[in-house]
């Protein structure tokens, strides 16, 4: 795991998040500026999982390799489905799905973190 | 079927009210945990089943109710609106129940559960959700019988 990397993709997580959540509260559906958010946190992600692969490969491996595994699959799946899921309805509440994709991502990467290195557990 | 007819088919196939507005947020929410949740319990099932029997067991049954849940929110019907209504009423009631009991013999959950320590593991989101969803599916209850239809197969949510 590249820290640097994990600590990036957990900011433009939060940061569009925080950028969906300010739309539904302002009653803007999801637009080009939030997808455009979506779409540079996912390239993020894409990256992270490029890492991943490479340092596998490289001999390292993770804690827990199945976890691992799994949450870097979760990682770079959940925007994709949570942007078709928020562009169903044309409304506010389409910006707040949103939202919640991106702090799910947030929430998935930390924990990605943590099945990497996991301390004593 | 006419095109008038397909019109009005497709209009309301869109319109499930219990996954319109903020409906939406709340089947986003509730599909996270189905998919969290199912997909912990088949690792810990299959991985380390006789380390915590009753707590992977008690989190596979949730992962069930939480699949449930999703579903029934997302489509529209009386009959989808009752389903969810019994999904959100057995989370509430088992995230109570597992929550307490975990809390009273918490030597009978070495491991974290899904609702163990009413869900504490998961922001407290195991034990609000349910009653955010039974809120919301009271007040979308009339439209929910107004848009019921015969039973039918629709391929989309």
């Amino acid at each position: 795991m590249i820290d640097g990397l994990a600590a990036a993709s957990i900011a433009c997580a939060l940061v569009a998040g925080a950028a969906c959540l300010l739309q539904t509260w302002r009653d803007r559906a999801v637009g080009v500026g939030l997808l455009a958010a979506a779409g540079v946190v996912e390239a993020v992600l894409l990256a992270q999982v490029i890492s991943a692969i490479v340092i596998v490969a490289g001999g390292s491996h993770a804690d827990q390799p199945t976890n691992f595994v799994l949450y870097l699959v979760a990682s770079v799946v959940a925007l994709p489905v949570g942007v078709w899921w928020s562009l169903g309805d044309r409304s506010r509440w389409g910006s707040g799905v949103l939202g919640v994709a991106c702090l799910a991502v947030a929430i998935i990467v930390v924990r990605l973190g943590q099945v990497w290195e996991s301390t004593g557990g | 079927m006419d095109e008038t007819a397909q019109v009005k088919e497709t209009a309301i196939r869109g319109a499930s009210p219990t996954a319109g507005g903020p409906g939406r947020i709340l089947v986003t929410v509730y599909a996270i945990f189905a998919v969290a949740a199912c997909s912990r319990s088949i690792v810990q099932i299959s991985t380390e089943f006789d380390h915590a029997r009753v707590a992977y067991l008690l989190s596979a049954f949730a992962a069930v109710v939480y699949v449930v849940a999703t579903v029934a929110l997302a489509r529209r019907g009386a009959a989808w609106h009752r389903v969810a209504v019994t999904a959100c009423a057995t989370e509430l009631l088992g995230v109570l129940a597992v929550g307490t009991a975990s809390v009273v013999d918490s030597a009978a959950f070495p491991d974290q559960a899904v609702w163990s320590n009413y869900g504490s593991g998961y922001l407290f989101i195991p034990v609000i959700l349910p009653i955010v969803g039974l809120t919301w599916l009271r007040r979308t209850a009339a439209r929910a019988r107004t848009t019921d239809r015969p039973a039918r197969e629709s391929t989309n949510p």
